[in-house]
């Protein structure tokens, strides 16, 4: 009898278990099935698992797949200096045996916090070690430094070596910690969409806009609209709130896939972005509440899209670059930005003081503007996807630090913890040697060589 | 009776035996010498594309026309990649877009630690291109599990670029080279 009781008890519990994990797994909500804390890159979508665990039971393979889905582009864009096929030649079959460079998930494993090194995503320490152990052997330099500082910032990056590779380091060495043509490159979306236009574009004025007059459209809307570069490059009001193939009716709140008709670059690396990811997986939009950064307790449920930075109908990028950020953002960096430097430069330029392109806004390090050759022109633009400049923080320094400073002192203030939290206020209280060892190593070399000429 | 049956039995067992081993023989000869020929098209295409681009790319437009620099920080200097790095990258594309053999450049000397002979065949195949000028060199390895035939071609120095940056670069162990030296090899694998 008792163990009859037993057995309902226990054949009760693990139906109603099974359901909750089933009407779970259909659901919305399955942080239960989460194995643990997600990295900082991945959280905020982690409740969609099929974007990596594609099939229920897929491996690695399917896992790299979805990896290069996301940051294939990306690996690409910052040359990748130790790409995949660089590990499956035949000839490092026994270096993949130890640490199986070809895959991500080799080093990056997901839902083990205990591996993130600080850099958002979690990293084994030493892995330089099982191809290039014998580093001493030819850079003394590197007789006493330990494997795991390899990574240390201002020397070596695995994926993004553009701003620390020897002969680069070698050519800046001798650069000013402030150059004398300081500045960003200018924006130039307008120009470039009047020369791929096939026709000249018409200045459009409040007259001319085109939203449906039942509407009741108020003044402001229309008199900010006419302002705008929108206005002035022939974007009206259908263009962006009733786009064909997106919507066919007009629509009050267009989404960012109606900025996506014109802006592309734009969308497609603010997508990729910390702000915009859980868009592209049609999430529901990301709020500073889901932040891990500290945020303004008064705006943390402000839904993120195109316009809750760039302000509809005013589009103002000065707004943009700097009020935005700081109506969210409120750890020690941003709250020091005010009293920098930096900040005086981009107070001066945007009240006419300054010089243009010399101010330096949030934006300016951490939605960069890249500069793209097509044609033999410069296509500037602004790179809304903010993860190839973050961390580590030398990625910075091809497209933003060395706009406006040398390359010695950018390393030396991206090392500098202090610095950072404080905005740059003050110049940076350590230096990082590889200037200083690679140039030894390069006058060494060259004066070996002579000596093997005169033999 | 039956004594006669199983001698009988025993001939054609061992006769079946010889067969078999001398249609093997002939098979692992015949798919060896199957895999020398893929292996030297391979080289032949890869050669005939490092000469085109050495000769009507990079030697016309920077020594003839001077229009254009070539460097190895070819993206950085806006210049065109060294014909060296051009054969190294299409290597790594074809592995990458999984192409069912590997090869790549490997020297004695090379400016990069990464590209000195690490596997036994890779050792033994490279002094024997250096021992033997105008030679190739065969053979067979196993790595990571898997049986490969394994082909090297000697890397000759044809102008004076070649010669030039292997013994200006501040990286290059030797700096003697003369045209007409073998500066390296080539390898081809193919998974047998």
């Amino acid at each position: 009898m008792a163990s009859r009781r037993a057995w309902i008890i226990w054949c009760s519990f693990a139906l109603a278990g099974s359901g909750y994990l089933g009407s779970t797994l259909l659901g919305q909500d399955k942080t239960v099935y989460v194995p643990g804390t997600t990295s900082d890159g991945h959280y905020q979508i982690e409740l969609r698992c099929d974007t990596c665990h594609a099939y229920a039971f897929g491996g690695g393979p399917v896992l790299q797949k979805r990896c290069l889905t996301c940051h294939g582009e990306e690996l690409q864009r910052i040359q990748d200096s130790h790409p995949r096929r660089v590990f499956i030649d035949p000839r490092n079959a026994d270096r993949i045996a130890d640490v199986d460079a070809s895959q991500c998930i080799s080093c990056h494993k997901e839902h083990r916090p205990e591996m993130d090194r600080g850099m958002g995503v979690t990293l084994p320490v030493d892995f330089c070690f099982y191809c290039h152990e014998d580093i001493a052997e030819d850079r003394l330099s590197h007789r006493d430094v330990p494997f795991d500082t390899c990574a240390d910032a201002g020397c070596h990056n695995f994926h993004d070596n553009s701003g620390l590779y020897e002969a680069f380091l070698v050519k800046n060495a001798e650069a000013p910690d402030t150059l004398d043509i300081a500045k960003v490159p200018k924006r130039n979306a307008a120009e470039v969409r009047r020369m791929v236009n096939k026709r000249p574009l018409r200045r459009l004025t409040r007259d001319d806009h085109d939203a449906p007059r039942y509407l009741d459209v108020e003044e402001q809307i229309i008199l900010d609209w006419e302002e705008t570069a929108h206005a002035k490059s022939e974007v009206n009001c259908m263009d962006c709130h009733q786009v064909a193939g997106i919507t066919n009716e007009w629509r009050d709140n267009p989404e960012f896939k109606a900025c996506n008709t014109c802006h592309k670059m734009e969308v497609s690396g603010y997508i990729q972005g910390k702000h915009g990811m859980r868009l592209a997986l049609e999430l529901s939009p990301m709020t500073p509440a889901q932040a891990r950064l500290p945020m303004k307790k008064k705006n943390r449920d402000n839904a993120m899209g195109c316009t809750s930075c760039h302000r509809s109908h005013r589009f103002d990028t000065v707004d943009a670059a700097v009020k935005a950020c700081l109506k969210c953002h409120d750890d020690q960096h941003s709250k020091a930005y005010k009293a920098s430097l930096h900040f005086d430069l981009w107070r001066k330029e945007n009240e006419g003081e300054g010089e243009t392109g010399r101010g330096v806004s949030c934006a300016t390090c951490h939605l960069p503007r890249e500069v793209r050759r097509h044609r033999g022109k410069d296509i500037v633009r602004v790179q809304h996807n903010q993860n190839g400049n973050l961390r580590p923080n030398e990625t910075m320094i091809r497209d933003v630090c060395l706009r406006c400073h040398g390359l010695s002192f950018s390393l030396d203030a991206l090392a500098d913890e202090s610095l950072i939290r404080n905005n740059f206020k003050g110049g940076p209280a350590r230096h990082v040697k590889s200037i200083d060892w690679a140039v030894a190593r390069a006058k060494n070399a060259q004066r070996d060589k002579e000596r093997q000429r005169v033999k | 009776m039956s004594q006669s049956i199983v001698r009988m039995i025993g001939l054609s067992v061992a006769l079946g035996m010889l067969i078999s081993l001398g249609f093997g023989c002939t098979t692992e000869q015949g798919s060896t010498m199957h895999l020398k020929r893929m292996a030297d098209s391979l080289y032949a295409v890869m050669a005939a594309d490092r000469k085109i681009y050495s000769k009507l790319v990079v030697n016309r437009l920077v020594n003839e026309e001077a229009v254009i620099k070539a460097s190895e920080h070819w993206r950085d200097d806006r210049a065109l990649p060294l014909p060296a790095q051009m054969f190294r990258m299409a290597a790594e594309e074809a592995m990458d877009s999984g192409a069912n053999f590997a090869y790549s450049l490997l020297s004695l000397w090379p400016i990069n630690p990464q590209n000195k002979p690490r596997t036994d065949m890779e050792k033994t195949g490279l002094k024997y291109l250096m021992d033997n000028p105008g030679k190739n060199y065969y053979g067979e390895e196993s790595l990571g599990g898997r049986r490969y035939f394994t082909a090297l071609y000697p890397d000759v120095a044809v102008a004076d670029a070649c010669v030039d940056c292997h013994n200006d670069h501040k990286d290059s162990p030797k700096s003697d080279f003369e045209i007409g030296d073998t500066m390296g090899g080539v390898i081809i694998r193919i998974p047998m």
